[in-house]
């Protein structure tokens, strides 16, 4: 182990840490590394909140190292650059989400696919090519090696574009990949939170038909007059769903609850495609037979590689694509945090860290 | 043993008088009502080979004396979108061979009988060079691999294919992938089954499932897998075997639902896929294909009257890898 996190590095940092299973954070002091010469150095002015966070503070997956600096939807402006950065000057507006190293070498990295590299490295964490331990976006600033980093356009608002960093990837890249992104055809989005909500409005720009499935009938007006879905499922209205069967060319699937497959592979037309973004933590039951009868498909999807990334945010920059967030102070942070456990919120929280996470004197 | 009419050779018919008929796993759960669907009595049978000995006034594809096929459909509605695409495999209203309503409201009957009456469409011409009875299996075991393995793209030459199973269809399997220029490796339970797979059927390596290190030594190496296990199995360890962006298509139809570990398929952008034999475009393909590749079906020839010993071998996986009644030679009165 050897150093504290102040001293570890030469740079003074501040942020929110988790200090145990409880996930209640608290201010931090720690350090971040000195800018190395393909690194950029960037004052953070927001961070979103991502329902990973929440999962990663309590140790839910098991991996958790502690004390965590959660966040990896963040955004800001360069204070520094290295002496070989060619892509990012000081005063540039640019964001880091998921990621921030991977090993350049493998099958998956030589195609852009960073976020599939069995060796990334993840925003928080988890140990970096130095042998320290990465710490995310609830903290004043960033170092980040330029490869993972994003030019965030000029004209873009800086807080509703962070969330785009890991939800509008993470549902981005699938709409592309499984093809799900041609205009005409019917998308159905489950699930309406940070990543549902953003999937509506990409699909959209997409010339995509999109109606949202979802337990909430509460939530149908919103996702149809302020979201611009073009219809809405109830998923536990029996004869709605029964209307609704083989209707759709594909469906991204957001929920990371233990759910039931096979009403939504129903609701695929003959070759549609369920697509998860979400991760359950128990196994699900695949009807093989609802698959074949169709030759249909269920596939996972996970971020996405950099220049993805930058193709996204340029793409949601074009048509104004921005999540619908809720600006907090730093000190809110726990409560939002539980909020979130609760789905209270429309969609995403997102930290105003520039104006108010200051370490206190 | 039963007796009964067939319709008279309509316009658009075929009739054919049946020489081999292949024994698929399918006719097993169909004849014992595994699946809950059937309307007995029925005569199984969805491999069928014969000759031609009428046709219809409206029948061009085909003359008396041809060699022919019949697979799994013998009709459907023709109006909708899959039978616009040649897809009549996915058409909500097809006519399956045996066990269904035909348009007529009669019951189709399979092909362990003599003779057999279908639509020109739903008839295969079979190539010259292949071998009636071997080739017999492919009208169902033959499509219903070669039609996932086109479709899915698992046909680049030195990507690696997996086929979990060899049976009737996992065999079939190993031979058109190894036709497509891929690499093959057998996963199976029976290590028994390995010498067999290389150095007969051409497979390049052979898996035990049930050894955990050899499957850990194995992940994440395979572009493609196979699945034409039907009995009830976990995807966890066959989804691990694949690479990023690798795909696993199941073919076989457990009467369970299969597990799947969700973070299998989202931490490397897998998928799983289903499919269901194939359109009558492409089972004429694929027995074009077939042809030019030497590929038939392994089988054991049986008689018609030791029908019901074949199946209960079959139950048991005790055959290497069809059986094929030889129904021109065997007596049926």
């Amino acid at each position: 182990m050897g150093q504290a996190p102040e001293q570890e590095h030469p740079k003074n940092a501040f942020g929110w840490a988790a200090k145990d299973t409880s996930g209640v954070l608290s201010p931090f002091h720690f350090s971040r590394r000195a800018t190395g010469e393909k690194d950029v150095t960037f004052k953070v002015t927001h961070c979103g909140i991502c329902h990973s966070d929440l999962h990663m503070i309590k140790n839910e997956w098991g991996n958790t190292i502690y004390p965590i600096v959660p966040g990896h939807e963040i955004v800001g402006v360069v204070t520094e650059v290295g002496s070989k950065v060619s892509k990012f000057k000081v005063g540039d507006k640019v964001g880091v989400g998921c990621m921030v190293g991977s090993c350049h070498s493998c099958d998956s990295c030589a195609i852009d696919l960073e976020n599939y590299c069995p060796k990334v490295i993840m925003t928080y964490a988890n140990k970096y090519h130095d042998g320290t331990i990465t710490y995310g976006g609830y903290s004043d600033i960033m170092v980040a090696d330029e490869h993972f980093v994003v030019r965030i356009p000029e004209g873009t608002p800086l807080d509703a574009t962070a969330p785009l960093l890991c939800a509008g990837i993470t549902v981005y890249s699938p709409l592309r990949f499984y093809g799900l992104d041609k205009p005409g055809m019917h998308v159905g989005v489950v699930g309406l939170g940070g990543l549902g909500h953003v999937a509506v409005k990409f699909a959209k720009a997409m010339g995509v038909k999109v109606t949202v499935i979802s337990t909430s009938p509460s939530k149908k007006s919103e996702a149809i007059e302020r979201l611009g879905a073009d219809s809405f499922l109830v998923s536990r209205d029996q004869d709605e769903m029964q209307a609704a069967m083989g209707t759709m060319d594909g469906i991204i699937d957001t929920v990371s609850a233990v759910h039931p497959l096979m009403p939504l592979i129903g609701l695929l037309k003959s070759q549609g495609k369920l697509v998860l973004v979400g991760a359950p933590e128990k196994p699900l039951e695949l009807p093989a037979f609802s698959l074949l009868m169709g030759r249909k498909i269920v596939g996972g999807s996970m971020i996405g590689g950099m220049k993805e990334t930058q193709e996204m945010i340029d793409f949601a920059a074009k048509h104004n694509i921005r999540a619908d967030i809720e600006v907090i102070p730093a000190d809110y942070v726990n409560t939002a945090l539980e909020r979130l456990a609760k789905a209270d919120v429309r969609y995403r929280f997102v930290i105003d860290v520039a104006n108010t996470m200051k370490s206190t004197p | 043993m039963v007796g009964y009419r067939f319709p008279e050779t309509g316009a658009d018919d075929v009739t054919i008088k049946i020489l081999f008929c292949g024994i698929c796993h399918s006719d097993l759960h169909c004849a014992r009502n595994e699946w809950g669907v059937t309307n007995y009595p029925i005569v199984p049978g969805h491999e069928i080979v014969g000759t031609v000995t009428k046709v219809g006034n409206n029948v061009s594809k085909f003359k008396e004396g041809d060699k022919v096929g019949v697979g799994v459909l013998v009709a459907s509605c023709q109006k909708c979108e899959s039978c616009q695409q040649g897809l009549e495999n996915y058409c909500p209203n097809m006519i399956l061979t045996y066990n269904s309503i035909d348009r007529d409201g009669t019951k189709t009957y399979g092909g362990y009988s003599d003779l057999i009456v279908v639509d020109q469409h739903y008839v295969l011409r079979f190539p010259d060079n292949m071998p009636l009875d071997a080739g017999a299996p492919l009208l169902c075991a033959g499509i219903t691999v070669y039609s996932p393995m086109k479709y899915y793209g698992m046909t680049e030459p030195g990507k690696h294919l997996g086929v979990a199973g060899l049976g009737g269809l996992g065999h079939v399997a190993v031979k058109i992938g190894k036709a497509f220029g891929l690499k093959v490796t057998v996963i199976s339970t029976s290590p028994k089954k390995e010498s067999e797979a290389i150095s007969k059927l051409g497979a390049d390596a052979f898996l035990v499932s049930s050894d955990p290190a050899k499957v850990k030594a194995a992940m994440g190496t395979m572009d493609y897998i196979i699945d034409t296990v039907s009995a009830v199995h976990s995807l966890a360890p066959l989804l691990g075997l694949l690479k990023v962006n690798g795909k696993l298509v199941t073919v076989g139809l457990p009467e369970k639902p299969l597990e799947v570990p969700i973070f299998a398929l989202v931490g490397a952008r897998r998928l799983v896929g289903g499919s269901n034999i194939g359109g009558m475009k492409e089972t004429q393909e694929m027995l074009d294909f077939c042809a030019k590749h030497n590929i038939a079906a392994d089988i054991e020839l049986v008689r018609m009257d030791q029908i019901n010993t074949a199946i209960e071998r079959l139950a048991k996986s005790d055959v290497k890898y069809r059986f094929v009644i030889d129904v021109g030679n065997s007596k049926l009165q």
